[in-house]
């Protein structure tokens, strides 16, 4: 009774045809708007990316010369380039990857392996995903007063340090999720055979995701080698050559941000040039761990 | 599930690569205690000085040395805010077409490609911003924003002021551009995790791709939508040097968002290097670090918690 009380007390479409007509039109509108809206925020996306690429390439490519790469920077209007920041950038996002890496990969293996679903390596989990997604500057500022202040001084060290502390949640999202990806039954199969558990995460978890853990890490010196606000504070830079870590070191980021900001032609256009060499650094890195990680699908 | 040590006597190796994971993961734990202690005990000088209304004092005046956060707080929040208002619309648009719209031979470039904008350093949006963006906009769309939507009642009082292309708007239009791929990357993630059978139910109905998106895939996923949100304000709160290049750098609370202001972020990267070890400048700064690192921590935990049942399938 209440079935057929509901379907005649509904004016549904069913009983005026014209009225159903127009709904079903306007419903079909809807979607066509909303469909196209879709698009355009899509396409707008990759406008960006397209307009931050071309931009690149054109200022980027015309302020390009193997001085760039060859002479360390100078004062405006004398000849110089950006191999100090390079050299700098490279060093610290080197040593730091190296650094955050392994603590990294043993948290994530914590979380994984031995804390799963226990209260502490909830707690691990959260304070990482806060660490991932942390403002970076404040990262600067925490080793400034813990390294700079009580040490003397900028240093490459201080640099170094801030940027594996941002290497280490980038580090344990990744190797979590690939091992968390392993069967059981691997496991299981491994401790079978009378193996002790250190052996068979490094020689069979470790190793059956190595792919993922490796798209992790290329992830991580992609993030780091972009990074800025961390550095102003710990490695500071530098105008000279210098590879030693004990004093402030250049670095690509850090020199870019000095220069763009200058009133001087000579100075924006190296800027330019840095910020094409470090994009594509970034952005290879990133498609290189893309296919990396597809490689192993 | 964790599989329990089989033979324990007596293997010395398992303890120690046990304590060495444990060990990494309390190291994490320290970290963020230890970076919370430290920015504290560096501001408490200027907490000391100025008391509470530090958070909500305008003031920053370096030769009288006198301190407040108003301004950048009022700044980061509100170039935050105006940045996850243009994004989301944008960043829901990119996830529902990569989702549902896309052909499957255009879904694996274009999901790329917006990841490729999340990578993209935060200083090249800064320098984008600065030499493209801004005098694109000075010169070709803000005179008429401010000719003609300045002078509405009621709205008009936003969109005064000289068309300089630099400010507070500036600044939220391109947090908008960086956020969005992180927005957009969640919000897909969370579209893909609806069960087909409903949404094919919905389709069996009759329903068109809007209403299916409408009525069935928002309100299953909305939770971790607002988780993704919120994820995205978290990144906007402490985005340094895009902020930095186009803000315009003032310390004052201007009514027009066409009008410069500063962010904590964008202030602590500019005022450090003029700031002499042990003054109470360098020590008001440290404490702005340190009243962000609460906001962002409120902001993510939240997006956390919201975004929890995502992170556990």
């Amino acid at each position: 009774m209440s079935l057929s009380m509901t379907a005649s007390s509904v004016p549904g479409p069913r009983k005026d045809p014209e009225v159903a007509a127009r709904l079903g039109r306007r419903r079909k509108r809807a979607d066509v708007i909303v469909r196209t809206l879709c698009m355009v925020a899509t396409l707008l996306g990759i406008a960006f990316l397209i307009s931050i690429l071309l931009t690149l390439f054109v200022r980027g490519f015309t302020a390009m010369s193997p001085m760039v790469f060859t002479h360390s920077t100078a004062p405006p209007g004398s000849e110089g380039g950006l191999a100090n920041a390079i050299v700098g950038s490279l060093i610290q996002a080197t040593i730091g990857t190296a650094i955050g890496t392994p603590i990294g990969m043993l948290v994530g293996t914590y979380l994984a392996e031995y804390a799963r679903g226990s209260k502490f390596g909830n707690v691990v989990r959260f304070v990482s995903d806060i660490l991932l997604s942390a403002p970076s500057i404040l990262i600067g500022l925490f080793v400034y007063q813990i390294l700079v202040l009580p040490f003397g001084g900028f240093s490459g060290w201080a640099g170094v340090v801030a940027l594996a502390i941002i290497v280490i949640p980038v580090v344990v999202r990744t190797t979590e999720d690939m091992l968390s990806l392993i069967p059981n039954t691997l496991r299981e199969a491994v401790i079978g055979l009378g193996s002790p558990k250190w052996k068979m995460i490094v020689f069979v978890c470790w190793k059956s995701a190595m792919s993922g853990i490796i798209t992790g890490i290329l992830l991580a010196v992609a993030r780091v080698a972009g990074e800025t606000a961390p550095l102003l504070f710990t490695s500071l830079g530098n105008n000279t050559w210098s590879t030693d870590l004990s004093r402030p070191m250049a670095s690509l980021p850090v020199t870019i941000y000095s220069f763009a900001g200058s009133p001087f032609e000579d100075w924006i256009a190296l800027a330019w040039a840095g910020a094409l060499i470090i994009t594509l650094g970034v952005l290879s890195l990133n498609i290189l761990a893309r296919t990396v990680l597809r490689g192993r699908k | 599930m964790p599989v329990r040590r089989a033979r324990g006597a007596g293997n010395i190796g398992d303890v120690i690569f046990e304590w060495a994971c444990r060990g990494a993961a309390i190291l994490v734990l320290a970290l963020l205690g230890a970076i919370i202690v430290e920015l504290f005990i560096a501001g408490l000088p200027a907490f000391r000085a100025f008391g509470l209304p530090f958070i909500w004092s305008t003031e920053w005046d370096p030769v009288q040395e006198v301190f407040g956060a108003g301004v950048s707080i009022y700044g980061t929040v509100v170039t935050s805010v105006l940045a996850i208002v243009l994004a989301v619309p944008l960043a829901f648009g990119v996830a529902f077409y990569l989702t549902e719209l896309a052909p499957v031979w255009l879904k694996r470039p274009l999901g790329t490609a917006i990841e490729l904008l999340a990578a993209v350093p935060s200083i090249i949006y800064g320098m984008w911003g600065f030499f493209v963006i801004v005098p694109a906009f000075a010169t070709y769309l803000q005179p008429w924003i401010i000719d003609n939507i300045g002078e509405l009642p009621l709205i008009g009082f936003l969109f005064q002021g000289a068309p300089f292309g630099t400010g507070i708007f500036m600044a939220s239009f391109i947090l908008a551009i960086m956020i969005l791929p992180f927005i957009a990357a969640t919000m897909r993630d969370v579209f893909d995790q609806v069960p087909p059978v409903y949404k094919e139910s919905a389709y069996g109905l009759g329903a068109t791709t809007w209403e299916v998106m409408r009525g069935v895939v928002l309100p299953y996923t909305r939770i971790s939508v607002v988780g993704g949100v919120m994820l995205g304000l978290g990144r906007a709160l402490g985005e340094t040097m895009a902020v930095t290049f186009v803000i315009g750098n003032a310390n004052r609370i201007t009514t027009s968002l066409f009008g410069p202001g500063n962010t904590i972020a964008s202030l602590v990267a500019l005022e450090f290097g003029e700031s002499e070890t042990g003054s109470l400048k360098l020590a008001s700064l440290l404490a702005l670090g340190f009243i962000l690192f609460v906001l962002s921590f409120i902001v993510l935990a939240v997006s956390r918690y919201l975004l929890r049942s995502r992170l556990k399938a």
